[in-house]
């Protein structure tokens, strides 16, 4: 009688369901048949048999082996953790740090008008941010060289420094987000309530007193919560931006090459698919890892804010 | 706020402020400023905010000597179009399902979703799938389909339309409507603000995708007009190489390459700059709307 029922209300919202169906569909395509995908870490895979006909490693863990004794791929994890790091605390200081400041301003036109300036990069793909690097960075016409060159510096050779260039990516991220990441923490600040602060200028606070003690406390949920998830996504490098920052510049890669370009170039460039899946592997266990325990951590914190 | 009088500390954070957002403008202007100057000119004075001299030559062989560029232009807008306008449909349809409080199963149909936001089968398996079992290589979809279904978007337009009253629907089945005549003639009009905010986002990162691209088309005439970019950045003598070169050297006895890819860039960003000061203000009211309530 029950599953009865249940074929009954399944029948009666039949149109429901097939308004679900096309993305039902897509999801399973793109999200879940790539799960499926995972155990080619554990096989030969020959493209003629596919994903499921092709044998199984023997031994079985042989991709893994051979991921585990290569330098390259040792570099990458180490590269994807201390870059993605770096970038969260920059970040977050950055971010937080502008938003109070634009807070600070009274002048609603100036508010206006830096805030679209700074939000325009978020809107630009990170190809035409490559371009603006390079017309920076080149060593014969790049503005900074010319400008080393006219006050009498040696021009630097930044394409083939691979020490600078975390530097050089953590500034080219913040030119292209605080705009955009700061939109949070300004809306959160706005809706504090001003008598707060009307308070403390009575009893005699000062400017930094107030954002010390008003503006830091409220903004720490939502600094927490956004802290949390970027470190659940700590795994996953932007692609795009390291591609088209760094490309195929094989000087830069001790510090610039991530797990995702080196997969990008195992499974595209050296057709190397034992290894990609091996480490593409790896990465989406330790994500998911991070991502539960992130997510865990949120929810602690303040149960409406976690994604789930 | 009282306005305050003229404070030293209000004077850095104003001149802090601005010279940030004059960071974020200068390399477009510098940009502008390459694609206009000649050869020349940045040989010999590299990226300058002003051409020394202005010329429109990059521009006319870029336009007049190769058709790839219009190829590349057709394909974004093309992928930009359909992908935005399928995108909306396909996930506020399924948002919607999930939001309907009356039906039944609608939880199970959210943890469908949010599974792929937890779980990442990685690019090698998903590479694989779309290559050898969805057969998109060379083919337009493979730009459009692996975006389409976005689990972030759809619960962004579920929870707007959950804030909908339950006793709208009721009311319109009551009148004989069936649950998709609801859903485009009530709801739909009714979202029109979360639809915008997220219709603007998806179409952003189609036309600013190449990722895609990258891993799927290898057919010159499909690649969208960022890849072109990036193929001429790491590699302007294909340039030479491709249809029309001698259409070309007659235009220029050499080939500016840097000042061409200065111009390609600007005719990259060119939609983007000129719907910016419309679409600005809403994405950012947009994305208020949703960190306020949560």
């Amino acid at each position: 009688m029950k599953s009865n029922g249940v074929i009954r209300e399944l029948l009666r919202n039949r149109t429901l369901l097939l308004m679900f169906l096309p993305v039902a569909t897509l999801l399973f395509l793109f999200n879940y048949l790539p799960l499926a995908g995972l155990v080619i870490a554990f096989k030969d895979f020959d493209f003629a048999k596919g994903i499921f006909g092709s044998d199984w490693m023997d031994p079985l863990l042989d991709n893994f082996e051979y991921l585990f004794s290569s330098s390259t791929a040792f570099r990458a994890m180490r590269n994807t953790i201390l870059l993605n790091a770096l970038f969260i605390v920059v970040g977050l200081l950055f971010e937080v740090g502008f938003a109070l400041l634009l807070n600070e301003i009274r002048n609603k036109y100036f508010k206006r008008v830096t805030q679209s300036l700074t939000f325009l990069p978020f809107f630009i793909s990170w190809i035409v941010v490559g371009v603006f690097a390079y017309n920076l960075m080149n060593f014969e016409s790049g503005a900074i060289n010319r400008v080393l060159e006219t006050i009498g510096l040696q021009p630097i050779d930044f394409y083939s420094e691979a020490g600078l260039w975390p530097f050089i990516l953590t500034i080219a991220i913040r030119w292209k987000v605080t705009g955009y990441g700061t939109i949070i923490y300004l809306a959160a600040l706005t809706s504090i309530d001003n008598s707060y602060y009307e308070a403390a200028s009575i009893d005699g606070a000062t400017r930094w007193q107030q954002i010390r003690y008003i503006s830091l406390p409220m903004l720490q949920p939502t600094i927490i919560i956004l802290t949390l998830l970027a470190v659940g996504r700590i795994m996953n490098a932007d692609f795009g931006m390291f591609y088209a920052m760094v490309g195929d510049a094989s000087l830069l890669f001790p510090t610039t090459d991530v797990i995702d370009t080196f997969v990008y170039r195992s499974l595209r460039k050296s057709g190397d698919i034992g290894m990609a899946s091996a480490a593409g592997f790896m990465q989406s266990i330790v994500a998911f890892i991070l991502i539960i325990g992130s997510n865990y951590a949120a929810r602690k914190i303040d149960r409406d804010s976690a994604i789930f | 706020m009282v306005a305050k009088k003229f404070s030293i500390s209000q004077f850095i954070i104003i001149i802090g402020i601005s010279l940030f957002s004059l960071a974020c403008l200068f390399p477009f202007i510098m940009v502008i400023s390459g694609s206009l100057s000649t050869e020349k000119d940045i040989m010999d004075y590299g990226y300058t905010l002003w051409p020394k001299s202005i010329t429109f030559d990059s521009y006319r062989i870029l336009f007049l000597g190769s058709s790839r560029i219009f190829d590349a232009y057709g394909v974004s807008i093309l992928v930009t179009v359909v992908g935005t306008i399928l995108s909306l449909f396909v996930t506020s349809m399924g948002a919607y399902v999930m939001a309907r409080r009356s039906f039944k199963y609608r939880n199970i149909l959210s943890i469908y979703v949010i599974i792929t936001m937890l779980f990442n089968g990685g690019l090698v398996p998903w590479y694989i799938i779309c290559v050898r079992y969805l057969d998109l290589k060379d083919t337009l979809w493979a730009l459009i389909l692996p975006m389409l279904a976005n689990a972030f978007n759809m619960f962004l337009i579920r929870n707007f339309m959950l804030s909908i009253p339950e006793d709208m629907n009721e009311s319109a089945k009551i009148d004989g409507a069936g649950d998709f005549k609801i859903f485009y003639r009530l709801i739909v009009p009714l979202s029109v603000p979360v639809l915008a905010t997220v219709g603007l986002f998806v179409a952003l990162s189609y036309w600013n995708d190449w990722f895609l691209g990258l891993m799927f088309v290898d057919k010159q005439e499909l690649q969208p007009l960022q890849l072109l970019l990036r193929t001429l950045i790491s590699n302007v003598e294909f340039l030479k190489s491709s249809s029309n070169a001698s259409a070309m050297q007659r235009i220029s006895a050499q080939i500016p390459s840097e000042s061409i890819k200065m111009a390609l860039t600007v005719v990259t960003i060119g939609p983007i700059i000129f719907l910016y000061p419309f679409v600005q203000r809403f994405f950012v009211k947009g994305l208020m709307v949703g960190a306020v309530k949560g």
